[in-house]
């Protein structure tokens, strides 16, 4: 449905964009995710057409958003950063003016707007006028005029900025509803977001693209995924440490803390990180679960890490900067 | 047509409330089931092949956004100080300045005689919000996001305002109630008046249109527009052309003088209509707004 072809944004001298290509097919999710100014907005202008490409190919449902703008326009739904609306019309009118815009008048028009304002809770402030409006409400005006003619594609730049946790969840699990019919691209710092609503994942930096996976294949890229955390009762570091010399999947072993009597360690299975994903920790687990029954140690906690977001988000945008994992 | 057009545009404020009453939404914030007929999206009259709806459909553009702007208009100050401030400058001059009574004629020519001049600082005034809020506010990221043309845009912005300030001029007719009731009038020279006065405004307008896409700054935009429009009314002033004869051939001066738009107004003040004068007026607006269009695309690169 989106189909992004070396697209390239130069301004002057100044490169935003930098050669990036990828698609969104119907039923996908994808998620921006990237450091302030790394080009997300830009590309995402570019996609809905408001701002034309100093190269590269988009095409949305078949239509080339350069050579057919306003057949591509029709089929995308578009909620811009900080969600910009007109302030001197209600929130009803607002709407009217949108669909209006969009080729829906009389009965289609009222169907659409009643299916928008329930659809983003806004029966209560309907007859506001939007500049008396909260950020939250002013974001979901912004969320049912991208909505109202039902498009095929949305693209939202950061949905959920601003609001709070119960919208935050509110908007995640529309866009993950959504995202079962259409093709959706939203942009967000939220890396907790990528998980919740997104299928598919984008890290763009400096205008490139540095990472593309789903959100559980970009986990498995931290340094700590598919290592094991283990809490030992009662027992020194060294004497542990020196077990574990037996074990024959363990890579090395890292102690973690060593509070309340209760020694926190990390064991990193052979090839663990981006090659092992979890099957090192498939391993590994059972003979240490032997050792520490033939030890007779006294296990805390198990668990399997399956890496952080945030720490593979750090690695990739920032590798001059030794991450402590 | 215009009232098929009307009809589908003006939806009754009623029948919103009729149906949000009888409808039971939740307002708690969980999860809301998305309607059944979520898969079956509305049809847009985008998909017609025909060309008399593709007309029809630019039009209905234009209309929207034209009617979107008035409406913008009187829903703040602007509107009702500005036909108020009009209304009580034209009298005013008219009346006392203009010597109506003294002279004893029964025409308008002192009334219209002031309109470059109540122009020059009112029009800009109406002018510059148009596309200096479109800025500010970030909606132009919206409006040009929607399928809709920048020039469907223009015009339609355009339009709107032109129509507020026939609004405002439609109401000096107490003034042609005055002239009737104290003497003879030529009728069509007042029409006539009234058709140049529209389109000196429409002129100084598109000139507001283009000096408030330059810059988000309302009163840049006013000062812009209001020494653009002093410049055109003084271009055929002897005082500005003696300056310019000393050093420049007599063609330019003529060209000179010729971009002045006293001397295209005058026509139609004396009930002449003449088709160099519209044709001036018409180039001025279509220049205008042509210009306007490419600062929008500079914006937008």
């Amino acid at each position: 449905m989106i189909s992004v072809e070396k697209l390239t944004k130069h301004f002057g001298p100044k490169v935003a964009v930098d050669d990036v290509s990828f698609s969104v097919e119907k039923g996908e999710v994808l998620g921006f995710l990237g450091p302030n100014g790394a080009g997300k907005s830009t590309s995402m202008r570019m996609i809905t057409g408001y701002l034309p490409p100093t190269a590269g190919k988009i095409s949305v449902c078949g239509f080339d958003m350069v050579e057919q703008p306003l057949q591509g326009k029709a089929k995308i739904g578009y909620l811009p950063e900080n969600a910009p609306l007109y302030s001197d019309m209600s929130v009803l009118g607002f709407l009217g003016f949108c669909a209006e815009l969009r080729g829906l008048f009389g009965s289609a028009k009222s169907k659409a707007i009643d299916r928008v304002v329930g659809l983003c809770f806004l029966d209560r402030v309907l007859h506001q006028s939007v500049d008396t409006l909260s950020k939250g409400y002013r974001h979901r005006t912004c969320l049912a005029q991208a909505l109202i003619h039902d498009p095929e594609v949305l693209v939202m730049d950061e949905p959920t900025d601003g609001l709070d946790p119960n919208q935050k969840h509110e908007v995640r699990m529309l866009i993950r509803e959504m995202g079962n019919t259409k093709a959706i691209i939203f942009s967000t710092h939220i890396l907790e977001e990528v998980e919740a609503a997104c299928t598919r994942a984008l890290i763009i930096d400096q205008g490139k693209i540095i990472a593309n996976g789903t959100p559980a294949q970009l986990k498995s890229r931290a340094p700590v995924a598919g290592s094991l955390v283990i809490g030992i009762r009662a027992v020194g570091w060294k004497a542990v440490q020196s077990e574990f010399v037996t074990l024959r999947y363990l890579e090395r072993s890292e102690l973690i803390s060593d509070a309340d009597s209760v020694l926190s360690v990390r064991l990193f299975p052979k090839g663990s990180g981006e090659t092992a994903g979890t099957t090192g920790s498939t391993a590994l687990l059972p003979e240490f679960l032997d050792l520490a029954h033939r030890q007779r140690w006294e296990i805390q906690h198990v668990s399997v890490d399956e890496g952080r977001l945030d720490d593979v988000f750090r690695s990739i945008t920032m590798p001059d900067t030794a991450t402590r994992v | 047509m215009t009232c098929f057009v009307l009809s589908r545009c003006l939806t009754p404020q009623h029948e919103y409330e009729r149906k949000h009453q009888s409808n039971s939404f939740s307002t708690s914030g969980t999860l809301r089931k998305l309607p059944p007929e979520h898969g079956t999206p509305p049809t847009p009259l985008l998909e017609d092949e025909d060309e008399f709806e593709d007309d029809y459909r630019v039009m209905k553009a234009v209309w929207t956004i034209a009617k979107r702007e008035l409406g913008a208009y009187f829903s703040s100050p602007v509107a009702y100080v500005f036909i108020v401030i009009f209304l009580l400058l034209t009298g005013f001059f008219t009346f006392m300045v203009g010597s109506f009574f003294e002279r004893g004629i029964a025409d308008l020519l002192p009334f219209f005689v002031w309109h470059p001049w109540l122009y020059l600082f009112l029009v800009p005034a109406v002018g510059m919000r148009l596309w200096s809020e479109e800025l500010r506010l970030g909606t132009m990221e919206l409006l040009f996001t929607m399928p809709v043309t920048p020039w469907q845009a223009i015009l339609g912005k355009f339009l709107a305002s032109w129509a507020f300030i026939l609004i405002a001029l439609i109401l000096t007719f107490p003034i042609v109630l005055t002239v009737r009731y104290l003497g003879r009038p030529d009728m069509g020279q007042i029409l006539c008046g009234y058709g140049g006065s529209f389109l000196l405004a429409g002129a100084f307008l598109a000139i507001a249109c283009l000096t408030s896409s330059l810059t988000r700054n309302q009163v840049v935009s006013f000062i812009l527009s209001v020494v653009i429009c002093l410049f055109l009314i003084l271009c055929g002033w002897p005082p500005v052309t003696n300056v310019v004869i000393s050093w420049a051939p007599a063609s330019l001066v003529d060209a000179l003088a010729g971009l002045g738009v006293m001397a295209h107004y005058e026509g139609f003040q004396r009930g002449v209509i003449d088709s160099r004068d519209l044709f001036f007026f018409l180039s001025v607006i279509v220049f205008f707004l042509f210009t306007t269009s490419v600062v929008l695309r500079a914006h937008r690169a």
